[in-house]
C-alpha cells in the first residue's frame, strides 16, 4: 500500500481537509458571525493548493495512491496525471476568482443563507477534486453523485421561488439520468472484465481487460450519454438555461466554468484511457453531436433577452465546440494518425480552459450588474459602462474573449480547433476527408454568431443610455468582487497572449491520451501544423496591430490637427431622444430569430395596424421542449396512468398478489 | 451433513413456532416481544453457524444481528407503540382457526417446494430450507391479513429475519458487506415508518389500513 507522501497528494489531501473543515464551520455562521469574512478567502486558499497540485502532475509522472477509506476489500484509489493535472488547474484558478467573489457575495446576504452555501460549495469543491484524481469506478461514481447532490442543493439556494424549485427539479432529473448510464457503462466494463469472484474495479485494471468492441462499443454510447448529460449536449442540455439563472451568480459560474467541464473530463477519461482503439463511428457520433451542439447553442443564445440564460446558451456552444473537437480526436485515433488526434485533443483541452476562464469572468461579472440593478432583463439595463466603468472594462476583456477577437485567448483555442478540421483531409477515407472540413464552415458559423451575441450582451447591458430610472443608483462591485473578476481577466489575457505557453502546459496530457509523444511540430499523413504557432504568433499580431494603430493616430492627427470642438448631438430632427428609442435585446436578435426560425419555437404576438396600444412581444422557447421533452412526458404519463389504473386499491390485495406470484413460481419451478 | 445438525434443527422448528405465534398474536405489545424472541432465535443460530465453521464475520453478524433485533428495533417499536397509544388495542383478526390451517397449508407447500433447492445443493438440510421458505410464506401472509399499519410492519420485519435465517443456516451467511446494508435499512425504514406513522395518524385519525382505503376511495 502506497502511502501519499508526495507533494502534490500533500496538497490535494491539505484542499480537502481545509474544504471539509471550512464545510463544517460554515455550519456555525448563523451563530458566531464572526468567522463568516474567513470562510471564503479560506477555501480560495484550498483552491490554490489543488491549482498548484494540478501544475505539479502535469509536469511529473502520474502518482498513485491506494487510500485507507472505503469499504472492506474495496479501498478508494487515487491517481494523477496529466489530465486531471489539465482539468485540476482549470477548477482550482476558476474556483480562486469564485471565492473571492463569495466573499463579496456573503457579505450582502443573510447568515442563514450563506450558511448554507458555505457548507455546499465547499463540499462541491472537495467532491469535484476527488472527481478528478478518483482512479476507480466505485470512488468516482460516489464522488461524481456527492457532486452532483451538492451542485443540485446550491442552484436551488433560493429555494422559496416556485421558479428555483422546478429548474432545480430539471438539473437533478437529468443529473440522475446522467449517472445510471454511467453506472450502466461501468458496470458492464466490470462484468466482461471479471474473472471469477475478484471484483476488477480500478481503472488500470479495466483498461488491462480488453473488451470486445460490441461491449466497448456499447460502454462508449452509455458513457457519452452519461457525461453529455452532464456536459450540456443536445438534447440533454435543456437544464442549463434554467439552471443557470435561478443559482446565485458565482455558482453560475462554477457550474458553467467548472461542472461542465467534469462532463468533458468524464468523456476523455473513459473513452481514451478505459476503451480500446475508438472505432470510427465513435468518433462521428461524438463529432455531429457536438457540432449540432455548438450550432444550436449558438442560434439559441442569439435570440435570448435573459442575461444569464443567454450567457448558459452560449456555454452550450462552446462545449459543443469543445466535444466536436474530441471527436475528431477519435477519429484521428481510430485511423492511427496520433499526432493529429494530439493537435485536436490539445485544441479541447485548451478550449476548456479558456471557456472556463472568460465564461466564469462574464457570470461572475453578470453577478455584479444582476445586485446594482437587480435586473436580468436585458431590456430593462443599458448604459451601465459610466456607472460601473471598471466591471465594464474587464467585462469587455471576456466578451471579446468569449467572441474570439485575435489578441485573446477565446481566438487561440477556436483557431487551433478550426485548423483541427482541416487537417481532417489526412484521414483515408474519402467522404470524411471531403466532409469533415465542411464542419469547419459550421463552426466559422458558430465563432460568428458567438461575435454578434457577445455585441448584443455588451451593447445592450453596458453600452447606450439606461433603459429603466433607477438604474441611476447602479453602484460599482465590491473589492472582492473586482478581485475574482480581475483575475479572470489576467488569465484570459495570458492564455490569450502566451498560446505557446497554454499549449506547452496542456501537451502532457494529450501525450497521454493519444499514448503518443504529442510532438511539437506535427506531420503526419502530408498533413503539417506546427502546434506552438498553429495558434498564431501573437507577438507579430501585437506588433503588427501597434504598427497599425499607431499609423492610423499618426495620420488622423496630421489630417485633422484642430482642436476637437464640443457640440451637441445630432438628434436626427426628433423633438425628443429617450432611452426607448434604443434597440432593445428583442430587436437585435430579431435577425436571427427570422434566418433560423427553422431551429426555433417562436410565439410572436404582433399587433393589429389600428391598435391604440400596441404591444409587440415574442417567446422563444427550446424546440426540443416541444418536439421531444413534452411527448416523452405525455407518453410516460400515459403509461403512468395506466398502472395506476391496474393498482389494487387495497394493500392486503396489492399483497396477496405478491403471495400468489410467489406460490405460482415456486409452484411452477422443476 | 454440516456439523451440530442437530441445535441447528431445533432452532429452525423453534424459528417456525414463532411466527406461527406472531400470526396469531393480535395485541400489538405482545407481537413486539414475539418479534424480539425470533431476533434471538436468529442471533443463536447465527452464532451456532459461527462456532461450527469458526468464522469471524460470522460471530460479527450474530453480535450485529442481536444488537438490532433483540434490543434496539422492538426497542423502537415499544416506544412507537406508545407514543402511538397503540400497544394495547385488539385487532380485529380473520377467525384464527382459518388462519391456521392456510398456514399449515402454506408450510406443506414449503417443503413440496424445497425438495428441488435441497436436491440441487449436498449437504443441504431440506428441512431448513422449507422452513426458511415457509417463515416467509407466513410472514407474507400475516401482512395480508393485518388490519393496522405497525403489525404490517412487524410482517415485514419478520420476513426479512426470516430471509436472514435463511441465508446463515443454509449457507453459512452472506458477505458481510451486504449484511451491513440490510442492518441498515432496516434501522433507517423503521426510523422512517415511525415518521410516517405520526403523519399517517394526523391525516386519516388512525392507523387502520381498513379506514384509510375508505378515505381513500371516498376521495
Amino acid at each position: 500500500m502506497h502511502v501519499p507522501i508526495g507533494l502534490p497528494w500533500g496538497l490535494i489531501l491539505g484542499a480537502l481537509i481545509l474544504w471539509s473543515l471550512l464545510a463544517f464551520a460554515s455550519l456555525f455562521i448563523p451563530k458566531a458571525p464572526r468567522i463568516a469574512p474567513l470562510i471564503f478567502p479560506l477555501g480560495a486558499l484550498g483552491a490554490l493548493c489543488v491549482a498548484a497540485a494540478g501544475l505539479l502532475a502535469l509536469q511529473g509522472p502520474p502518482v498513485t495512491m491506494v487510500s485507507p477509506l472505503g469499504l472492506p476489500g474495496l479501498p478508494f484509489h487515487g491517481r494523477m496525471d496529466a489530465l486531471s493535472g489539465v482539468f485540476l488547474v482549470l477548477f482550482g484558478l476558476t474556483t480562486v476568482a469564485i471565492s473571492l467573489d463569495l466573499t463579496g457575495y456573503r457579505a450582502r446576504e443573510h447568515y442563514p443563507v450563506v450558511a448554507r452555501i458555505g457548507v455546499q460549495y465547499h463540499i462541491l469543491l472537495a467532491s469535484l477534486t476527488l472527481v478528478f484524481v478518483a482512479a476507480d469506478a466505485y470512488s468516482f461514481l460516489i464522488a461524481w453523485e456527492a457532486m452532483a447532490l451538492s451542485s443540485y442543493l446550491l442552484v436551488v439556494t433560493d429555494h422559496h421561488t416556485r421558479g428555483a424549485r422546478r429548474a432545480g427539479f430539471l438539473y437533478l432529473l437529468i443529473e440522475h439520468i446522467g449517472a445510471l448510464a454511467i453506472l450502466a457503462a461501468f458496470t458492464i466494463l466490470i462484468a466482461q472484465a471479471g474473472t471469477g469472484t475478484r471484483l476488477v474495479y480500478t481503472f488500470a485494471a479495466l483498461h488491462a481487460s480488453h473488451p470486445d468492441a460490441t461491449v466497448a462499443g456499447i460502454a462508449f454510447l452509455l458513457a457519452f450519454l452519461g457525461f453529455g448529460a452532464k456536459a450540456g449536449l443536445v438534447p440533454l442540455h435543456v437544464w442549463l438555461p434554467q439552471a443557470h439563472p435561478v443559482a446565485p451568480s458565482p455558482i453560475s459560474a462554477l457550474l458553467s466554468s467548472v461542472l461542465l467541464k467534469v462532463g468533458i473530463y468524464g468523456l476523455l477519461r473513459v473513452t481514451f484511457m478505459l476503451l480500446p482503439t475508438p472505432a470510427p463511428w465513435w468518433g462521428l457520433t461524438v463529432l455531429t453531436v457536438g457540432l449540432l451542439t455548438a450550432l444550436l447553442g449558438a442560434l439559441s443564445s442569439a435570440v435570448q433577452s435573459d442575461m444569464k440564460r443567454l450567457l448558459a446558451y452560449s456555454s452550450v456552444e462552446n462545449v459543443g465546440l469543445i466535444t466536436a473537437a474530441i471527436g475528431l480526436a477519435l477519429l484521428f485515433s481510430a485511423y492511427g494518425l496520433k499526432a493529429l488526434a494530439a493537435l485536436a485533443l490539445i485544441a479541447a483541452l485548451y478550449h476548456c480552459l479558456n471557456h472556463a476562464f472568460f465564461k466564469g469572468l462574464l457570470f461572475l461579472g453578470t453577478g455584479s450588474v444582476l445586485h446594482a440593478t437587480g435586473e436580468r432583463n436585458l431590456g430593462r439595463l443599458g448604459g451601465l459602462i459610466h456607472r460601473m466603468p471598471r466591471t465594464a472594462f474587464m467585462m469587455l476583456i471576456g466578451t471579446l474573449a468569449v467572441a474570439g477577437v485575435p489578441p485573446l485567448n477565446g481566438f487561440a483555442s477556436e483557431w487551433l480547433i478550426l485548423q483541427s478540421f482541416l487537417k481532417a483531409t489526412a484521414l483515408p477515407r474519402p467522404y470524411l476527408a471531403m466532409g469533415i472540413p465542411l464542419g469547419a464552415a459550421l463552426l466559422a458559423l458558430v465563432a460568428g454568431l458567438a461575435g454578434y451575441v457577445m455585441v448584443k450582451f455588451y451593447g445592450i447591458v453596458f453600452l447606450g443610455r439606461p433603459r429603466e430610472a433607477r438604474l441611476a443608483q447602479a453602484v460599482e462591485s465590491g473589492p472582492f468582487e473586482r478581485a475574482g473578476l480581475g483575475l479572470l481577466t489576467l488569465l484570459c489575457l495570458a492564455a490569450g497572449l502566451w498560446p505557446a505557453g497554454a499549449i506547452a502546459l496542456i501537451r502532457p496530457a494529450a501525450s497521454l491520451l493519444t499514448r503518443a509523444d504529442a510532438p511539437i511540430t506535427i506531420s503526419e499523413a502530408g498533413a503539417r501544423v506546427d502546434v506552438a504557432h498553429a495558434a498564431y504568433a501573437p507577438a507579430i499580431l501585437w506588433v503588427a496591430l501597434g504598427v497599425v494603430a499607431l499609423a492610423t493616430v499618426l495620420v488622423l492627427r496630421a489630417r485633422f490637427s484642430q482642436a476637437p470642438r464640443r457640440a451637441a448631438v445630432w438628434n436626427c430632427g426628433h423633438p425628443v431622444i429617450g432611452a426607448r428609442m434604443q434597440d432593445t435585446a428583442e430587436g437585435f436578435g430579431q435577425p436571427i430569430r427570422r434566418i433560423f426560425a427553422a431551429f426555433l419555437a417562436v410565439r410572436s404576438h404582433h399587433p393589429a395596424p389600428d391598435d391604440r396600444v400596441p404591444r409587440y412581444g415574442s417567446v422563444v422557447e427550446d424546440r426540443f421542449w416541444e418536439d421531444l421533452y413534452r411527448p416523452a412526458a405525455r407518453g410516460f404519463e400515459a403509461i403512468w396512468a395506466w398502472t395506476a389504473a391496474l393498482r389494487p386499491r387495497r394493500i392486503a390485495i396489492s399483497l396477496f398478489c405478491v403471495l400468489a406470484t410467489l406460490i405460482v413460481l415456486l409452484a411452477l419451478a422443476p | 451433513m454440516m456439523p451440530l445438525a442437530a441445535p441447528i434443527n431445533l432452532l429452525a422448528a423453534l424459528f417456525l413456532l414463532v411466527v406461527f405465534a406472531m400470526l396469531w398474536q393480535r395485541r400489538l405489545a405482545n407481537l413486539i416481544t414475539i418479534y424480539a424472541w425470533q431476533g434471538t432465535i436468529l442471533t443463536l443460530s447465527i452464532a451456532l453457524a459461527a462456532y461450527a465453521t469458526h468464522s469471524a464475520h460470522l460471530y460479527a453478524s450474530a453480535c450485529l444481528n442481536g444488537l438490532l433485533k433483540i434490543v434496539l428495533v422492538p426497542a423502537l417499536l415499544r416506544r412507537l407503540a406508545r407514543r402511538l397509544d397503540v400497544q394495547w388495542d385488539r385487532e380485529s383478526l380473520v377467525q384464527v382457526s382459518t388462519v391456521m390451517l392456510i398456514g399449515l397449508g402454506l408450510v406443506i407447500f414449503a417443503f413440496n417446494a424445497a425438495l428441488p433447492i435441497a436436491a440441487a445443493g449436498h449437504g443441504i438440510n431440506r428441512a431448513i430450507i422449507g422452513i426458511a421458505l415457509a417463515s416467509i410464506l407466513l410472514s407474507l401472509l400475516m401482512m395480508i391479513l393485518r388490519a393496522t399499519a405497525l403489525s404490517q410492519v412487524i410482517g415485514f420485519l419478520a420476513m426479512e429475519n426470516s430471509l436472514i435465517f435463511a441465508a446463515t443456516s443454509v449457507t453459512y451467511g452472506m458477505p458481510m458487506v451486504i449484511e451491513f446494508g440490510i442492518a441498515l435499512d432496516v434501522i433507517v425504514g423503521v426510523f422512517i415508518l415511525g415518521v410516517f406513522f405520526f403523519h399517517i395518524r394526523e391525516q386519516f385519525d388512525s392507523l387502520d389500513i381498513d379506514r384509510i382505503e375508505r378515505r381513500e376511495e371516498s376521495r
